[in-house]
This record gives C-alpha cells, sequence and structure tokens, in this order.
C-alpha cells in the first residue's frame, strides 16, 4: 500500500464516521421534523434531544476532517469537486449553517420563535445528506473531470446523483432510528422504543428501495463502480445486506439487542465496498489516487496527524460518552 | 475581442464578490474564533479562584460563563466550518496548486478543533458529573486546544504572507514540501503571538463590559464586580504587552514583507529618513493632510532615522495593495485604539495599586463599556491591514487573488444571502445570551437556561 493510498483511505475513514455518526445526528433531525405536534411527538423530540445533545459538534467535525485531508492530500480532486458540484456543495454548507443554528438555540430562544428554528433544524437535517449524497454520486458516475470545471447543473442532477442523494437520507434516517430505538430503551421507555422500531423499519424500506435504484443507476451510469461493486466489493455488500437484513428480522420480533452494531456494520460495510468499487481512482474513471496525492511529506504529515487525532481524540470522545450516559452527582 | 470582454469583465467582478464574501465571513468569524481562544481561559480563572477561596459568586459566574462560551463556540463552529467550504467554492485554484503546503497546518489544527469542540461539551456536562477539581481540570485542555488551533490557522494565514517550505517544478506545480518549515514560516511567530494577545484583549474587554453596563445600571453587587474584574484583569495585563509585540510585528512586516509596510505606513518613494503619517489621505504618490512627524518612519522601522525604507515604488503599480487611504487608515485605527486601550488598563492599574479598588468615577465604567466595542474595531482593522496588505496577492509573490478565483457565477448573491443568514445568527446568539442573563437575574440559583451541549433537565423517572 503507498502512502496515497494510505492517505486515501485515512480519508475514508473519516467519510465513514462521518457518514455514520454524523448521518444519525440527520436522521434524528429528520425525526424531529416528522414527529408532528402531539403529545408522543413532544416526548420523541425529548428523546433525540437527550441523545445528540452531547455529541452533535463533536459528529460534524468529521466533515471538517474530511476537507482538509481532501485538499491538503488530494488538492487537485479537491478542486475538481468544488469547481463542478459548487452549487450542491454550496447548499451542503447552507444546510450545515442552518442545521447547526437550529439545533444550538432552538431551546434557548424565546417562545414565538422556538418553533421555526425547530422546523429550520428538521428540514435542513434532510437537505444536508440529500446534497452530500448528490456530490458522492457524481464523483462515483465519472461527472468530475480530473480537471475540474464540469458541467456545474447536469453533473448532479442525473440519475445516479439523485439516488444517492436520497439514499443518503433514508440510511441516516435508519441509523438514526435504530439509535433511538436503543436509547429509549435504555431510558425504560417502551411505547417509545416501538415508535421509533416503526419508523426505523419504514426508513430500512425506503433505503433498500433505493439501494436497489442504486444498483441500477450505477449499472447505467457508473459502470465501473458496478463491475468492481459485483466482484472485489462483493463480500462488503453481502456483509452490509447481511447485517442490515438481521437487523430488520430483529426489529420486526422486537428484540433491539444487537441492533445498534448490525445498522453501524451495514452502513460501514457498504462505504467501504465502494472504497474497494473505486480503487484505485480518486475520480472514476479519470483520475487514480496517486496521480492525485500531493507531495509526499504533505502525505506523511497527514498520515502523522491522523495517528496524532486516533490517539488524542478517540479516549476524549470515550469520556465524554461515559459522562453523557452518566446521571448527575447528588 | 468581443467574446473576451465580458469574460474579463466576469471574473473581474467575480474576484471583487469573492474577496468581499471571505472578507465577511472571516470577520465575522475572527471575533468569535478570540472568544474561541480566551474565553475558557477567563472562565477557568473564575472556576479556579471559586475552589481555591470558596468563593461562590465566582463559582456562579464560572458556570454560567461555560454556558456562554458554549453559545459562542456553537456560532464560531458553524461560521468556521463556512470558511473551509469556501477555500474550494471561492479559491479553488489556490488549493489546487497550493493546497498540500498550505493546508498541513490545518490538518494540525483539525485536532485542536476537535479536541476543544469534545472538552467543551465534557465541561458543561461535569458540572454536576464530576467533583471539583476534577471538573477543573477538565477545562484546561479547551483552553489549550484554543491556543494550539489558533497557532495553526494563523500558521497557514501567514504562508500565504510569507510563503515558505516547498520547491516548484517546471510547470509551476508545488513539486515538494518541507511541512516544518511551511508552518514555521517567518510571519507565524509574530503573527501568533499577536493574535494570541488580541484574542485576551477582545474577550476581557467584551465580557467585561457586559458587566460595565450592568454597574452602571445599578447592579453593583459583588458578583457583577468580579464579573468585570476578572476578565478587565485579563485584558489590561494583555494591552500593554500589546503594543510591546504590535511594535515588533511591525516592524517584521517592514523586514519581510515591504510593500504592505509601505502601504499601511503611505510610503511612495523608497529612501531613508521617512516621515510617518497620522491620518491623511494617499495619493498621487503624495499623502494629503493628516499629522506629518518627519524621520519617524524610519525610526520605528529599525530604530534610526537614517533607516531606508522601501516605498510603493519599489514594486510596479499593479503589484501595489489596493485602496491605500483605506489600508493606512485601518492601520493608524489599530495603532490608535491600541493605546488608547491600554491607557485604561494603565488607568485600571494606577486605581487598583492605591486603593485595591475600581477608579470611582462612572467615567470609568462607560470607558469600559466603550472598550469592548474599541477591541472588536481594532482587531478588525488590523486583519484589514494584513489581508488587503496582501493584494493583489493570495499567496505573496506566487499566485495573485485574480488567479486564484472561481469562475462560477452569482456569488454576489451568495453574500447577499449569507449577509441576511449571519445578522440572523448574531442577533439570535444576543437574543439567547441576554435571555440567559435575564433567567440568572429573575430566577436566581435555580435557573438553568438550556444552552447548546448542556444536558437536559433530568427526566422524570419512569412511572
Amino acid at each position: 500500500m503507498s502512502k496515497a493510498d494510505l492517505a486515501a483511505a485515512i480519508l475514508w475513514i473519516g467519510v465513514t464516521l462521518y457518514a455514520t455518526f454524523g448521518g444519525a445526528d440527520f436522521g434524528a433531525g429528520m425525526w424531529d421534523l416528522l414527529a408532528g405536534g402531539s403529545e408522543r411527538g413532544e416526548r420523541a423530540r425529548e428523546r433525540i434531544d437527550v441523545s445528540i445533545a452531547p455529541v452533535w459538534e463533536a459528529n460534524h467535525v468529521w466533515l471538517i476532517f474530511v476537507l482538509v485531508v481532501l485538499w491538503t492530500a488530494f488538492p487537485s480532486t479537491f478542486s475538481a469537486v468544488m469547481t463542478t458540484l459548487y452549487i450542491p456543495l454550496a447548499l451542503a454548507a447552507l444546510g450545515i449553517v442552518l442545521r447547526g443554528s437550529g439545533f444550538a438555540f432552538r431551546h434557548a430562544l424565546p417562545g414565538p420563535v422556538r418553533d421555526p428554528a425547530t422546523r429550520v433544524f428538521g428540514i435542513s437535517s434532510v437537505l444536508t445528506p440529500f446534497f452530500m449524497g448528490t456530490v458522492v454520486g457524481a464523483i462515483a458516475s465519472g461527472e468530475v473531470p480530473a480537471a475540474g470545471d464540469g458541467d456545474p447543473i447536469s453533473s448532479w442532477t442525473g440519475l445516479m446523483p439523485v439516488v444517492t442523494g436520497v439514499l443518503f437520507v433514508a440510511t441516516s434516517a435508519y441509523v438514526a432510528a435504530v439509535f433511538l430505538v436503543r436509547d429509549s430503551g435504555a431510558a425504560g421507555d417502551e411505547e417509545l422504543q416501538r415508535y421509533f422500531i416503526r419508523r426505523a423499519l419504514a426508513a430500512a424500506l425506503v433505503a433498500g428501495g433505493a439501494a436497489l435504484a442504486g444498483v441500477f443507476a450505477l449499472h447505467a451510469d457508473a459502470r465501473y463502480v458496478y463491475d468492481r461493486l459485483t466482484s472485489e466489493g462483493l463480500p462488503l455488500v453481502i456483509l452490509s445486506g447481511a447485517c442490515g437484513l438481521a437487523a430488520l428480522g430483529l426489529l420486526t420480533r422486537g428484540i433491539t439487542t444487537a441492533i445498534r452494531p448490525l445498522a453501524v456494520v451495514a452502513v460501514v460495510a457498504v462505504i467501504w465496498g465502494f472504497f474497494v468499487a473505486q480503487f484505485p481512482y480518486m475520480l472514476p474513471t479519470t483520475l487514480r489516487i496517486g496521480e492525485a496525492a500531493g507531495a509526499s511529506a504533505t502525505l506523511t504529515s497527514v498520515i502523522v496527524v491522523f495517528v496524532a487525532a486516533a490517539v488524542t481524540v478517540l479516549p476524549s470522545l470515550g469520556l465524554l460518552y461515559v459522562l453523557s450516559q452518566r446521571r448527575a452527582l447528588e | 475581442m468581443l467574446q473576451l470582454t465580458p469574460l474579463v469583465a466576469d471574473s473581474a467582478s467575480n474576484l471583487l464578490a469573492a474577496r468581499t464574501q471571505m472578507g465577511f465571513t472571516l470577520g465575522f468569524h475572527i471575533v468569535l474564533a478570540c472568544f474561541g481562544v480566551a474565553f475558557p481561559a477567563m472562565m477557568l480563572i473564575a472556576e479556579y479562584r471559586g475552589r481555591r477561596h470558596g468563593d461562590e459568586q465566582a463559582l456562579r459566574l464560572a458556570r454560567r460563563w461555560s454556558k456562554a462560551v458554549a453559545v459562542l463556540f456553537a456560532v464560531g463552529a458553524v461560521s468556521g466550518t463556512v470558511l473551509s467550504f469556501e477555500f474550494g467554492l471561492l479559491w479553488p485554484r489556490m488549493m489546487d496548486r497550493f493546497g498540500d503546503a498550505f493546508g498541513i497546518a490545518f490538518a494540525i489544527e483539525g485536532i485542536f478543533f476537535f479536541l476543544e469542540a469534545i472538552f467543551i461539551a465534557i465541561y458543561i456536562y461535569g458540572w454536576d458529573r464530576l467533583s471539583g477539581w476534577a471538573h477543573f481540570w477538565t477545562g484546561i485542555p479547551i483552553a489549550i486546544s484554543g491556543i494550539g488551533g489558533a497557532f495553526s490557522v494563523i500558521a497557514a494565514n501567514a504562508w500565504m504572507n510569507t510563503p515558505a517550505g516547498f520547491t516548484l517544478g517546471p510547470d509551476g506545480a508545488v513539486e515538494s514540501v518541507r511541512p516544518v518549515d511551511v508552518i514555521f514560516n517567518t510571519s507565524t511567530f509574530h503573527e501568533f503571538v499577536h493574535m494570541w494577545v488580541a484574542a485576551y484583549i477582545v474577550t476581557g474587554f467584551v465580557v467585561a463590559s457586559v458587566y460595565a453596563v450592568a454597574m452602571l445600571r445599578g447592579r453593583r453587587d459583588r458578583y457583577h464586580r468580579l464579573g468585570f474584574v476578572i476578565p478587565f484583569t485579563v485584558a489590561a495585563i494583555a494591552a500593554p504587552i500589546q503594543l510591546v509585540v504590535g511594535d515588533a510585528a511591525a516592524r517584521d512586516v517592514f523586514n519581510d514583507q515591504p510593500t504592505k509596510f509601505a502601504a499601511m505606513e503611505c510610503v511612495y518613494e523608497t529612501g531613508d529618513d521617512q516621515t510617518e503619517y497620522i491620518g491623511g489621505i494617499c495619493k498621487d504618490g503624495k499623502v494629503k493632510g493628516g499629522i506629518a512627524l518627519p524621520g519617524v518612519d524610519s525610526l520605528l522601522a529599525d530604530f534610526s532615522t537614517s533607516t531606508v525604507v522601501k516605498g510603493l515604488d519599489s514594486v510596479p503599480p499593479n503589484d501595489r495593495p489596493p485602496s491605500p487611504t483605506f489600508l493606512h487608515w485601518a492601520f493608524d485605527a489599530m495603532v490608535g485604539l491600541g493605546f488608547a486601550m491600554a491607557a485604561l488598563a494603565a488607568w485600571f492599574g494606577f486605581a487598583w495599586w492605591r486603593r485595591r479598588d475600581l477608579p470611582r468615577t462612572p467615567w470609568f465604567l462607560r470607558a469600559g463599556a466603550v472598550a469592548g466595542i474599541a477591541a472588536v474595531l481594532t482587531l478588525e482593522s488590523g486583519w484589514m491591514v494584513t489581508e488587503i496588505g496582501r493584494q493583489p496577492f493570495i499567496v505573496h509573490g506566487f499566485m495573485r487573488t485574480a488567479e486564484a478565483v472561481t469562475p462560477a457565477k452569482g456569488i454576489w448573491w451568495v453574500f447577499g444571502l449569507t449577509v441576511a443568514i449571519y445578522v440572523a445568527l448574531a442577533l439570535v446568539a444576543a437574543v439567547v445570551l441576554r435571555g440567559m442573563a435575564r433567567q440568572w437575574r429573575e430566577e436566581g440559583d435555580g435557573a438553568e437556561p438550556e444552552a447548546p451541549y448542556s444536558p437536559p433537565p433530568e427526566p422524570e423517572p419512569a412511572p
């Protein structure tokens, strides 16, 4: 494995963490939006708050990590993506601004503006993963030329980008619902647990449908990725499908142990399936990882920084997690 | 030619739009960045005092400040994310060519930002979940990562002023990089120290100004006094230090960025015995009006009136920074306000030395209330000098800002939307902070206003 491949893998680890945990936050925002104004909706909202309040910022720092690693280790790819997909990227950035501020402030605001803030939070939680998905779909289907300046509109409005966008939204909703099933179970609220089980199942159906549509879109628009996904990437796709189905099976029986790891593995496996399928390209099939990589010493710096981040950030996240689960000292 | 003209016009208007957009979002973020660097330190000073001396009021301040820190950090995280998108959306050609040199410092910054986000949440969660000093220690990483993050970002900015640590290939692309030289380029040290001290001045005076206003309105209890004295003392220590640091920074700029120095001092012709102008209009190679101090510019640049100061005439006209008068005024505003704040600090220091008390006249508190605004203006002026003074280059000597800008259309629309959203964001943050203050005032210690990252109220036990 070359240094450039290692840097690409680090980038992909960032993508995985952002898609899984950031995605779960987006999904929670979606359920918040769909919870309605009823008393049960209020309870669901409270549960969502308890679950994401301590970690919402940390989860989104992964996005900064991905952007920084991309522009440092693969500057030409960053520029090619930015000059082609600036419309969905700017919309995703807008979504991030609105989502972050909507969530941070919705409780602290006085009554009359609290509801609009909540709705802003919910709507941007749907739009942001959708536009992020169109960016990934556009890259996979070769819409981003290696030299940049691709078509600003048609690059991300084709079948593959749009299907990927929908898939991102549905997957986020699914992961979030599974996390919330577990959290409401831990809090001893069985009614709320059933509420989120139903939502997890609905999201799983939509995600499954989008994934199937994605297979056709891949076949049509991203043949290189499709071929590799059905050969080298196949074990990961099967792992993802098996875990997804197992989690579904458990959920329909009302069994909630192990659903969280199963759902996470299902998502992680498909993300890495994509990595394998795109390999050795940064932009299939015009720019290889080795060609896209920046100066050698820079790649070393990125790898060193990543190790330093893992050593310092993971234990800190662990401490935060333990604290957020602990009750107040008397 | 007919085809080309609109294209050129387009790119010129894009350049202005992109610079305006970048300048506005940076100018917004830099204020919040100051709070991210320095506010946690003040919160920890208050907590230390509270725990060491059993001072309930100080502990109360620390606890309340931690919630304000969270609000400001949440807004700063959002405006900072916007900036990382903007590097690509506005300046893709620069990132394409120099991303692997420019980016390294940002990769390091990522760790600090991450740790700061995590430990702010730990600190806030820890108020009721950790005991005594253990809680205090969870705050230390916030202050340290604030400083580390500032260092990294400043290193990247310094690199744009005095690029170093890379070799270009025959095609003009970066061929090899020496990361240590990139990070520790010649401007890193003075820019970092200048900004680090500035963060304490801005945060100190702004936080103190809130309590100064409260005291002027008659809330003169010990709690408000302490809320004024802690941040004000920090700023009052930093303000005179900044005069020395700023002076050293200006000499570094004189040595390493002579064009910027010429522009901010409005020096047109290279030569010794240069006149220092305070104010004045810089036009047509001359300074009109203003206060002229013969020889002083040379003296300040290198301790002797015979020091030769390079003028704007040392570079071709299209390599000179735009709007010389504005730049010169921004520099003078920074220096002038810096001296005014140091004078205020001296007044405070004198009264404290004589009587262990604040100066008695209400004019002192009035000045304290204004100092917050003055500190922010000083900060913004300084950054305008740095950034506009580097123009027309984005990477000094290597790439023009016009070469780096995106060809994408519609930036002015985005700018309009950004201004609207940021104004709304600033208003919301202000409303939230004021709402917290009101709740604390009316409900006393029982009040636990909800803030970002804070634990929700303990749920009712399930039946």
